[in-house]
């Protein structure tokens, strides 16, 4: 898994469908793992092909669609609600996005995906549906994501939106820091709140 | 709280950490990798329950995959020094039933699991909440996690319930209401008189669907309601820890002056039996209700509604009271209770199940399965023509064999109706226990008042 995440300019794959649930972004019945790897291959699984067989790829589903690729993938509101399951994350990293812009995500998703260097980019409804149309329109054009200076751009427009993040997370995924080296610096002071 | 990051999150200390099969395996790799133990493994709890088989518990598990990680659970377990209540064990269940049935549960603790329903905690008034993989690993490295404060909502529910309508009729109105995102970033106190009057088994089922409408925690002030619950139990406080527990337990309640970032108040008598009809569980309508017609629904929300509408094979503006169904399945850490299972069992008595639909029973816990048998209850669902099978998550996520086949309507107790949710191409249906006995009687979508 690629650590650390800054600048990321890419074209771009649009999913406008929304309340995308972690259940379609991994089924259940693909958790079986006990590894973090290879997820990729299942991810919108029945979405993508009939009947889950993979000679048979649904046409209409942007990811079997040749004209879209990247890195970003757009998608529609509420994106990553309901089981916790982290796989949702790893599936989307590990078939080779960094970023997922969306103008809602749920909680938990978010985090995961956080923690996996994978960048939730959170704009407003207005924008999303303007990157919907240029994708659309022209899957070659590349959309840059600039962590250091927070904002997602449309590069031939000079479009630009500003995204949120809190400067902790900032920084641990520019260095390519995670939480539980934080924490396990912390174990003294864990102790001591122990003892309270 | 141990600490908090300027501009950042804050380090929160976890009390009890849940974990299963099924998210924790990469997170204990992650450990060996690291080299590290499990800071507090008497702050742990494990058990097996999301890809269990629910019929022969005693014979290995027949699916590879499924036993490679009851195993691998099994053997971190025994590493790490972890208590687990696995398969054969009297404890073992659904790990949102058995950590409140145990009286592991208790008012003040914050508890993690990973799993989403872990909000089911919160009717205790403790802080709970699902988290993912990485943070399971955070949780038994350090016992602790970064989290952000969540913005406060408060619903109060005030006034008594309609006949034929149970505490998974409020919850399912509330997201019908405010929608399967509605209270994201929040946690969600519930309050009021309706809240008050239910029992624990009750309002579990409603803090249990707090992430069905985003809310990254729901909770219910402690009261005498909670005290009695947890009076008692394997590992409630005794003695003179018990005293000073339940003093502690009695100042956890909102100030009569807190502020809340968003206020929601909901009359009771306002709600009927519900229904959900689409495919997530912020589309739900009362019994009697009809699917939103396309004049109703937001010009672009329309392509995800129909979409939603052609998996169900619903049609817009249609009632759906009177369609057939295919399965019933009552179950899963939303309704697999014992007070589940009696409610069921006082309406069905004497009745038998429609010759159109297979009727599963999966209870929550061993605890709850032998207090069913004990209270007779088992009989009335064999005479009625149900399978009380063994428990465990089953037909709610589809893991183990019990899957709905394709196309098929299950009228389902469990929390969600996302596509595939009960296997792929099933279509459910979520409502209360008492309007799925209604339906595995009539064989059809059923307004249970009319039955009782």
């Amino acid at each position: 898994m690629g650590k650390s995440i800054n600048i990321i300019e890419s074209t771009a794959v649009p999913v406008t469908i929304e309340n995308i649930d972690t259940d379609q972004i991994i089924p259940a019945r693909f958790l079986k793992a006990t590894t973090r790897d290879g997820f990729g291959k299942n991810l919108f699984r029945d979405w993508r092909y009939e009947n889950g067989d993979e000679q048979k790829p649904k046409p209409d589903f942007p990811l079997n669609n040749t004209a879209y690729s990247g890195k970003i993938l757009i998608a529609g509101k509420n994106f990553g609600c309901g089981s916790s399951r982290e796989h949702a994350a790893w599936a989307i990293k590990d078939y080779g996005f960094d970023v997922v812009v969306s103008s809602f995500f749920a909680d938990i998703f978010k985090n995961n995906a956080l923690n996996n260097f994978l960048l939730p980019v959170l704009v407003p409804e207005s924008f999303l549906q303007e990157l919907f149309e240029l994708v659309h329109q022209d899957p070659a054009a590349e959309i840059e994501v600039n962590l250091e200076n927070q904002y997602i751009k449309i590069v031939a427009t000079g479009a630009k939106e500003s995204f949120e993040i809190n400067s902790y997370k900032k920084t641990c995924l520019l260095n390519g820091y995670d939480d539980i080296d934080y924490l396990l610096n912390m174990k003294a002071e864990i102790e001591a709140f122990e003892k309270q | 709280m141990v600490k908090t990051i300027a501009g950042g999150p804050s380090v929160l200390y976890i009390d009890k950490h849940f974990i299963h099969e099924v998210t924790s395996p990469q997170a204990f790799k992650g450990l060996e990798q690291r080299g590290l133990k499990v800071f507090r493994p008497k702050q742990v709890v494990a058990t097996a329950d999301h890809n269990v088989p629910t019929l022969n518990q005693h014979l290995p598990i027949k699916e590879a995959l499924s036993r490679i990680q009851v195993e691998q659970l099994k053997k971190n377990c025994a590493e790490f020094g972890i208590e687990l209540y696995g398969l054969g064990h009297p404890y073992q269940g659904i790990v949102h039933v058995i950590g409140p049935e145990l009286g592991i549960t208790q008012p003040g603790m914050t508890i993690v699991c990973g799993d989403s329903h872990t909000s089911t905690h919160g009717a205790f008034g403790t802080i709970a909440f699902g988290i993912g993989t990485s943070e399971v690993e955070m949780v038994l490295a350090t016992q602790c996690l970064m989290q952000t404060r969540p913005k406060l909502m408060r619903i109060n529910v005030e006034g008594n319930l309609n006949k034929g309508v149970v505490s998974k009729d409020i919850i399912l109105y509330i997201i019908a209401q405010i929608s399967a995102s509605g209270a994201t970033g929040y946690a969600v106190e519930y309050a009021g008189s309706a809240i008050r009057n239910l029992s624990m088994e009750a309002r579990m089922t409603i803090c249990n669907m707090s992430i069905e409408m985003g809310a990254r925690c729901g909770m219910i002030a402690p009261d005498e309601t909670t005290v009695a619950y947890i009076k008692g139990r394997e590992f409630a406080p005794q003695g003179n820890a018990w005293e000073k527990a339940v003093s502690n337990w009695s100042t956890l309640y909102s100030d009569a002056d807190a502020v809340f970032d968003k206020e929601l108040h909901i009359k009771a008598e306002d709600i009927e039996p519900m229904i959900t009809y689409g495919t997530n569980p912020g589309m739900g309508i009362g019994i009697t209700g009809h699917v939103p017609a396309l004049s109703e629904i937001d010009e672009r929300e329309k392509p995800s509604f129909e979409k939603s509408l052609l998996y169900m094979g619903l049609n817009p503006g249609e009632h759906i009271k009177g369609r057939k169904v295919d399965y019933v399945f009552i179950g899963s850490c939303t309704n697999s209770r014992i007070e589940d299972l009696r409610m069921v069992a006082s309406f069905v008595k004497g009745k038998k199940k429609a010759g159109n639909v297979e009727v599963w029973v999966v209870p929550g816990s061993r605890q709850v399965e032998k207090q069913a048998i004990e209270e007779g209850i088992h009989k009335v669902f064999e005479d009625a023509g149900f399978i009380l099978r063994q428990p465990g998550c089953s037909a709610c996520l589809g893991m183990n064999e019990d899957k709905i086949p394709a196309g098929k309507y299950c009228i389902s107790t469990s929390n969600r109706n996302f596509e595939g949710r009960q296997g792929p191409g099933a279509r459910t249906l979520l409502v209360s226990p008492l309007t799925a006995a209604a339906a595995a009687v009539t064989g059809e979508i059923t307004d249970v008042r009319e039955l009782i």
